[in-house]
């Protein structure tokens, strides 16, 4: 199942953002895909604040530390960025098996996961609106697949606002 | 009293020099520096130019590739400066923030190197390392204000002594570095994509396109570069064929001056944060890889200028990592305190120069 959002402006991927962390749970694992500037780590930023229920959580890229650990009353969040890595083998490393077991973990680029890609994941892919001409560039849409035990939970996200 | 006790021997006998280790992220470095400030050889492995053509994948990331480097490259230090290790008077290595399996590496092999010569070991935070090498090349007095701008890192701090920083600003997403690398990326310009862009910029109109001034006027001083990032994103798309070489230039022209903006803009407001406490004249430090950029050198500087302060920017093999700045903030902790580290001290992946900023990059949220 596929479900699509336009996300006009920041508030609407908060939105969207929060809605999916009230169904999430350890230890989910969601892939972000989309191009440079798409929007992706601006969506992690927000379901990050949204999991942790706390708005000012600084969420700083990870493309330069590769993993960015969270705690939160609800449970660790890992924020990866997988832009830099040469190998898969260098998964291991950054401590991802271990989060796919103990946490919700967001990745960045995970085309680079290779074999590591689970079975159980939902997959989000985040672009440019072409039709918005505004200035400020914030339209996007983000499309969301299910694959696993996400292919039933995401219809949670079908209706409402 | 113990304190003069100690001040009155390191006056008797001369301090000698010490090693630096710096393994946190993608370089494998060590480096011999003196008391007196000598570098006495500082060694670098960075895989750059070999990855050059994946377009910013630095693959030296992996702890594995740091243990397979660090006793040559050590060796190499030692050898370099002509001493042994029983002519040191510490080992220092980064212990964080960084990737754990590296810190670790250079953290357990300074140890041993320490316990093996009945050396002090000193724990080293890898930004103490940035924020104090501007005593070591131009031997800044203290206070200061240091403007980090690189890949991995953009913040603003007050440096007032030797352990005493305060981070008056950060960024909420990109690092300035990252920026130009990303930007640069999406432009289809080279790798590195900072110096690729600066080139194409040289020839560019900055006032061809509308681009946000990120932040500007926002109170405080913290840093925003990633809505940059996506506007420059909007024009690559509806340019499509029409980016050619003049609409690159102009592009990368575009994107420097907003970046530029920005910093000035941000940097004013972190100078003004500053004086509240430290009055004015005192130095303006720019460190890290983006200070290379001779565009924002430019109007960081007259920046400081206009504000009667010293524009101190280190050497670019100095702001980049390096172990020499390790070695330096070595010889600052050693004078402030010549006990040094235990060796229980345990590697810090998380591990904010300014505790006090809770919410510092991912900092807030890791429990040690």
């Amino acid at each position: 199942m596929t479900l699509s959002f336009t996300l006009s402006d920041e508030r609407k991927t908060e939105e969207l953002a929060a809605r999916l962390a009230m169904i999430a749970r350890v230890p989910d694992i969601i892939l972000l895909f989309g191009d440079l500037g798409a929007g992706k780590t601006a969506f992690a930023r927000a379901f990050i604040r949204a999991w942790s229920a706390d708005p000012n959580t600084e969420v700083p890229s990870p493309t330069f530390t590769l993993v960015q650990p969270y705690e939160a009353p609800r449970g660790p969040v890992w924020h990866f960025d997988l832009y830099r890595l040469g190998d898969p083998d260098e998964l291991w490393e950054l401590g991802l098996e271990q989060a796919f077991a103990e946490a919700v973990c967001l990745i960045e680029w995970p085309d680079r996961l290779g074999s590591w890609t689970p079975a159980d994941r939902l997959e989000i892919s985040v672009d440019l609106c072409d039709q918005d001409g505004s200035e400020t560039g914030t339209a996007r849409i983000a499309r969301l697949t299910g694959f696993g035990s996400w292919r039933d939970r995401l219809a949670a996200l079908r209706d409402g606002p | 009293m113990i304190v003069d006790v100690a001040i009155l021997k390191r006056k008797r006998t001369r301090v000698k020099p010490i090693l630096g280790i710096e393994t946190s992220c993608d370089e494998t470095a060590a480096s011999v520096v003196a008391a007196d400030r000598t570098i006495l050889s500082n060694v670098v492995l960075s895989q750059l130019d070999e990855h050059r053509a994946f377009g910013g994948v630095v693959p030296e990331i992996a702890a594995r590739a740091h243990l397979d480097h660090l006793d040559r490259i050590v060796a190499q230090a030692l050898g370099d400066a002509g001493l042994k290790l029983g002519d040191l008077s510490a080992i220092a290595a980064t212990a964080g923030p960084g990737l754990i399996g590296g810190v670790l590496v250079g953290a357990t092999t300074a140890k041993a190197l320490a316990m093996v010569a009945g050396l002090p070991f000193l724990a080293i935070n890898h930004l103490e390392g940035h924020a104090l090498t501007a005593r070591l090349t131009d031997n800044v007095a203290y206070p200061y204000l240091l403007l980090l701008v690189s890949g991995g890192h953009c913040q603003v701090l007050a440096v007032e002594g030797v352990g005493r920083y305060r981070r008056l600003g950060t960024t909420i997403d990109d690092a300035a570095g990252e920026a130009f690398d990303k930007t640069a990326k999406l432009m289809g310009l080279g790798y590195p994509g900072g110096p690729a862009l600066e080139r194409a910029a040289k020839a560019g109109d900055s006032k061809r396109f509308a681009l946000p001034r990120p932040m500007l006027g926002r109170p405080g001083c913290d840093f925003s570069f990633s809505g940059l990032k996506t506007a420059v994103r909007r024009r690559v798309d509806e340019l499509g064929e029409a980016l050619d070489p003049q609409a690159t230039a102009d592009l990368a022209a575009c994107f420097q001056a907003a970046v530029a903006a920005s910093l000035v803009d941000r940097s004013r407001h972190a100078i003004e944060m500053f004086e509240v406490d430290h009055g004015a004249g005192h130095a303006f430090v720019v460190a890290g890889g983006v200070a290379a950029n001779q565009s924002l050198r430019a109007a960081l500087s007259e920046l400081a200028g206009s504000r009667g302060m010293p524009f101190i920017a280190p050497p670019m093999a100095l702001c980049t990592d390096n172990a020499a700045m390790i070695a330096w903030a070595g010889h600052e902790r050693m004078a402030a305190d010549p006990q040094g580290d235990g060796l229980d001290f345990k590697p810090r992946p998380r591990w904010p120069l300014d505790p006090g900023a809770a919410r510092s990059i991912g900092a807030g949220a890791v429990k040690a």
